[in-house]
């Protein structure tokens, strides 16, 4: 085989159409295998398990619709979106312009490896680290943040204990841990902006703000809906930070569509109507990548 | 989707062609340094004051709340993580008296990030190879059926692999953690072959023409070249690995097989009556997130640079 290829000297063979075939197999097969038997089969398996009543222990049997009618009969499930919807509006919302703005100030200010480092910092460690450290922080009692908003007279806040502000709280935290690998998304995205075209609109007189509007902004828009598909699809699947700090409370305003699910199949064992709320998280999460990206754009690019 | 967020060297290629710009000095340049390192220590604070508690005790919290550096200072919390106090000993500082093997976690933590890692990293660039660099007979359907897994959320695999993980009998093991993404992940896949794609093929014909096969080259020739981004995707999937909460979550029961993360959660959950023994927790949670901190200092170049964006035109 080998001596073959030497003599033409080419990779590709015309007239063996099977080619590399056998070693092609052999190095394929792993990934192969993880990709039939932990991905694919996993998914098709997960949506006919919807249409089951599967309770771990016995056979799932096949029920129909029955799971899905029940969920749209199902109040929790409905404050579970709808808490859900808030918690990624506020979370993308403050995020996305935050991310913004630092990576905007580091494109004017400074190319440091460092600077960028300690932005990126929050994204290197857990969840779970970040749930604890700030309900730390925003204990009622013994909270530094309590603490300060004591010295400047406001009473202390119960943020992660109260209907009102339990989804902020957790959107905030969030917040912290992401905004800097946002930015550097974002920040890389500026890089494809010409200086050139600052240039000019310096020779114009254009001021920062308003080539920050007329020249950043809309080039950028192709890579901001990029990040915003992204960022809103891992938005959506927040679990980690809910299940440690209030684990659904308090009554269920931050019962977030994951925690539900979990809660449903791991506290009830209710496995079949778990898929089907799984089923419609996915749904969601298709429909939301189509419209944003019919909406934004993202596929072309104004830079031509 | 065919965007990923990383790439490499995505950020240095235009870092010449800016640094020409010279800094305009004056009120807006300082007062944008100056949102710049508000935003910085907002960053950090959290890390100070999670240091700043672990080192203090519990019982000088409550008086000492609003101190900016660690009351009544001593090692008790770590103390309690590693089980080195006796239970009244603990419960007398304002813990929970059980005992947690944070030693147990950090071991197990380690062995999972590891498999998956090790695995996910060698499986996919073999197959990564297979799909930029060999031809056969239906190379682009298999491809595109990995690229279509990309669009799947790892979330909604979760259950009904913990379906079969527990058929398999791995419930309550690291292998059972480590297992669905140990073969692959669609995005490893994906920014591997590009690479690969990028290794000029005069190289790998000049060695076939020395004799070497073709599975030689991918050893000898291949994986070398890419060792940069070989290295860039094996400590992101490292970190994403330690950090993972969700899926070790559902697979682990008892301290056999329980994550740092994991581990974490059960600590939180033991709450003494008083009241969170919080100097305690910190230090958990300190010691949960110290190995990717140094990870990190050791290694914040690389991984800074390869936030980007490649596959947009």
């Amino acid at each position: 085989m080998t001596s073959s290829e030497a003599s033409t000297g080419r990779l590709a063979r015309p007239g063996r159409n099977i080619g590399d075939l056998k070693l092609a197999m052999v190095m394929i097969a792993p990934a192969l295998v993880g990709f039939l038997v932990f991905l694919l089969w996993p998914t098709l398996r997960g949506i006919w398990l919807s249409f089951t009543d599967f309770n771990l222990l016995t056979e799932p049997t096949f029920v129909g619709l029955n799971n899905y009618i029940r969920m749209f009969g199902d109040p929790v499930f409905w404050n579970a979106a709808w808490v859900t919807i808030q918690y990624v509006v506020i979370n993308i919302g403050v995020q996305t312009v935050m991310a913004l703005l630092i990576a905007v100030l580091m494109q004017r200010l400074t190319r440091s490896t460092f600077v960028r480092s300690i932005v990126l910092t929050p994204y290197l460690v857990s969840n779970v680290v970040a749930a604890l450290i700030f309900m730390w922080i925003l204990d009622t009692q013994l909270g530094v943040g309590n603490q300060i908003l004591g010295w400047m007279g406001i009473d202390a806040i119960p943020f992660l204990s109260q209907e009102s502000t339990v989804i902020p709280t957790i959107a905030l935290i969030n917040v912290w841990r992401h905004m800097g690998y946002t930015a550097l998304l974002i920040f890389a995205g500026l890089q494809t902006i010409p200086e050139t075209v600052y240039e000019a609109g310096r020779v114009d007189g254009a001021s920062e703000w308003s080539m920050f509007w007329r020249i950043t902004m809309p080039l950028l828009r192709p890579i901001l809906a990029l990040v915003l598909i992204m960022t809103v699809i891992g938005s959506f699947q927040v679990f980690d930070t809910v299940a440690v700090t209030t684990a659904g409370g308090p009554v269920n305003s931050s019962r977030v569509l994951q925690l539900y699910i979990y809660d449903m199949a791991f506290g009830r064992f209710q496995f079949g109507y778990a898929s089907a709320l799984s089923v419609a998280l996915l749904i969601i999460l298709l429909i939301i990548t189509v419209i944003q990206y019919r909406m934004t754009r993202a596929g072309e690019t104004d830079l031509n | 989707m065919t965007t990923t967020p990383i790439t490499e060297d995505s950020v240095n290629e235009t870092e010449t062609g800016n640094s020409s710009r010279k800094p305009r000095p004056g009120w807006g340049r300082i007062a944008a340094w100056a949102v710049m390192i508000i935003i910085m220590i907002a960053t950090l604070f959290p890390f100070y004051w999670m240091l700043r508690t672990a080192l203090s005790s519990n019982n000088a919290l409550y008086s000492g709340a609003s101190s900016w550096l660690p009351v009544d200072a001593n090692l008790g919390g770590f103390a309690r993580v590693f089980g080195m106090q006796t239970g009244e000993e603990a419960i007398a500082a304002g813990g929970a008296g059980q005992p947690v093997n944070f030693w147990r976690y950090l071991l197990n933590s380690v062995i999972v990030a590891t498999l998956v890692t090790v695995g996910q990293v060698f499986f996919s660039a073999c197959a990564a190879y297979a799909f930029s660099r060999l031809k056969w007979p239906g190379r682009n359907t298999v491809y595109g059926l990995f690229l279509a897994g990309l669009m799947v959320p790892t979330i909604f695999t979760f259950l009904p692999n913990f379906v079969l993980i527990k058929e398999l009998g791995l419930i309550d093991t690291v292998f059972g953690i480590a297992l669905p993404t140990m073969l692959m992940t669609p995005f490893a896949v994906f920014f591997l072959r590009q690479f690969f794609m990028n290794i000029p093929l005069e190289l790998e014909e000049a060695a076939l023409l020395d004799g070497s096969g073709k599975l030689g080259n991918f050893f000898r020739l291949i994986l070398p070249m890419a060792s940069a981004p070989i290295a860039t995707i094996s400590l992101l999937t490292y970190i994403g690995a330690w950090n993972d909460y969700f899926w070790p979550l559902m697979v682990s029961y008892s301290d056999n097989s329980r994550v740092l993360t994991v581990g974490l959660g059960v600590f939180r959950s033991q709450a003494p009556q008083m009241g969170p023994d919080w100097s305690g927790l910190m230090a958990a949670t300190l010691v949960a997130a110290l190995p990717m901190l140094i990870l990190f200092a050791l290694s914040a170049k690389r991984i800074v640079n390869s936030i980007g964006f490649s596959g947009i035109k």
